[in-house]
């Protein structure tokens, strides 16, 4: 069971990052919108998971992002950043009991799984746009980007989980 | 002692977030200085062998298009030729044996950005072929950017669209220079500072590299002159000008390096210490 767990993680994370910088780093729609998918990996680790143990898989996750784009360290700081918030977004959109090991993202009722997404990649985004563009005096530019790439995000994850989610009789 | 180790583990996981978004931070901040991205780049052997994979494959795609810029290119050099080269003797039809100084190495371009506000290529070709840093990169129809990070087999290059690249540039009709730099809006559209009022502009007006920067040889096609205003009391133009290079599609390029770059530098490096 644990090691099944592991390896699930393993293939999500690497099908994630190929997905990420082989097609969507590359759709550049109108210009410049890309969605980010990649942060799916940090939103649907296992809920009970060592906590430790997500903000260092998402820094290695952010890094290997950052490499294949070139752009410094913008993608880990984002990732380590939502990584870290994730117990208290868990807390918001679904309650404390997300901790008592039922929950699962893909079967809890569909506004709390897009309260809980939309405020990750929000979060996400802003931190990543932020530390790309890396000047205050260019913050309409930050909001712009943050919202247009947030959208297709959300969308693109939410239709993720659907596509993949088992579905329970 | 003891409250300092409850105190760490109580506070592991934000120690731990904090030492690692430090980290990044650190890196990002790397980034953002000219020239100096070099500790997280795409020029190494994984990511460089994935994005070589990925271009053997979709090479395929654009085969029509590439064809039809090299034959410009073919055509344009013939030109060339066939106007200037008169005096060179009858056979030598290899333009880098006429000037020796200047030596230029093909690679293909296995990714490339060009939606952000820092834009990079990865290029095919590495230390191994003698690519070194500093190097200028052209396509067939202009400037594309400058190698900023290499490795055995491939090199990173900071395009052109880039805010912080900047390239001297000149009038093709007249030697008036200043720096070519981009505002992060479109990427077809770079801006020239720096040209003094005095300069003659107009519209369509051919940009081309200066020689002085020991990057570019001077006369690398850049763009036409799209439009120009001049504040009032201010002493330098601000011109938008278009780039001939689509950066949307670059394949085939060139890196050139200049054999006198070392020994100039090294002169003008010895001049400015003096002055000092």
């Amino acid at each position: 069971m644990q090691s099944n767990e592991t390896l699930v993680n393993i293939v999500r994370f690497v099908s994630l990052v190929l997905a990420q910088v082989l097609v969507l780093n590359h759709i550049n729609f109108m210009g410049y919108i890309n969605p980010y998918l990649y942060p799916l990996f940090i939103l649907v680790f296992p809920l009970t998971g060592n906590k430790s143990l997500l903000i260092f898989i998402s820094f290695i996750l952010g890094l290997t992002i950052d490499m294949f784009g070139d752009s410094g360290g913008i993608h880990a700081a984002a990732s380590v950043f939502i990584a870290w918030i994730r117990p208290v977004a868990l807390k918001y959109s679904f309650g404390v009991s997300y901790q008592l090991n039922t929950l699962k993202i893909s079967t809890a009722p569909m506004s709390k799984q897009v309260v809980y997404i939309v405020g990750m990649v929000l979060v996400h985004h802003l931190v990543l746009f932020s530390m790309e563009i890396f000047n205050a005096s260019h913050i309409l530019l930050i909001l712009k980007s943050a919202l247009a790439s947030g959208i297709f995000s959300v969308i693109l994850m939410i239709c993720t989980i659907l596509l993949f989610s088992r579905r329970s009789a | 002692m003891q409250q300092i180790i409850f105190f760490f583990i109580r506070n592991k996981n934000f120690l731990l977030f904090a030492l690692l978004f430090f980290i990044s931070f650190v890196l990002t901040l790397d980034s953002h200085s000219y020239h100096k991205s070099k500790v997280v780049t795409s020029a190494n052997f994984f990511s460089g062998g994935i994005y070589h994979i990925k271009s053997s494959i979709t090479n395929y795609f654009d085969l029509k298009e590439q064809n039809e810029l090299l034959t410009q290119e073919n055509n344009r050099l013939r030109t060339l030729i066939e106007n200037g080269g008169r005096m060179t003797p009858a056979g030598i039809i290899d333009s880098t044996l006429l000037d020796s100084n200047y030596t230029f190495v093909t690679a293909t371009v296995i990714n490339n950005t060009y939606s952000k506000t820092k834009n990079h290529l990865t290029l095919d070709k590495g230390s191994n072929d003698s690519l070194k840093v500093d190097m200028g990169v052209i396509s067939p129809l202009g400037v594309v950017g400058i190698v900023n990070s290499v490795s055995g087999n491939y090199a990173s290059v900071q395009s052109v669209l880039n805010t912080n690249s900047q390239v001297v540039a000149k009038f093709k009709k007249s030697d008036h220079f200043g720096y070519l730099v981009w505002d992060g809006l479109q990427p077809n559209i770079v801006q020239l500072t720096e040209i003094p009022r005095l300069a003659p502009v107009a519209l369509g007006d051919t940009i081309v590299t200066h020689g002085r920067s020991t990057i570019f040889p001077a006369g690398v096609l850049i763009g036409k002159v799209l439009n120009f205003d001049r504040p009032d009391g201010n002493d330098y133009y601000k011109i938008n000008v278009e780039l001939f290079t689509d950066m949307t599609s670059v394949k085939h390029v060139y890196a050139v390096s200049q054999k006198d770059a070392p020994e100039i530098k090294q002169l003008e490096k010895a001049v400015q210490d003096a002055e000092q």
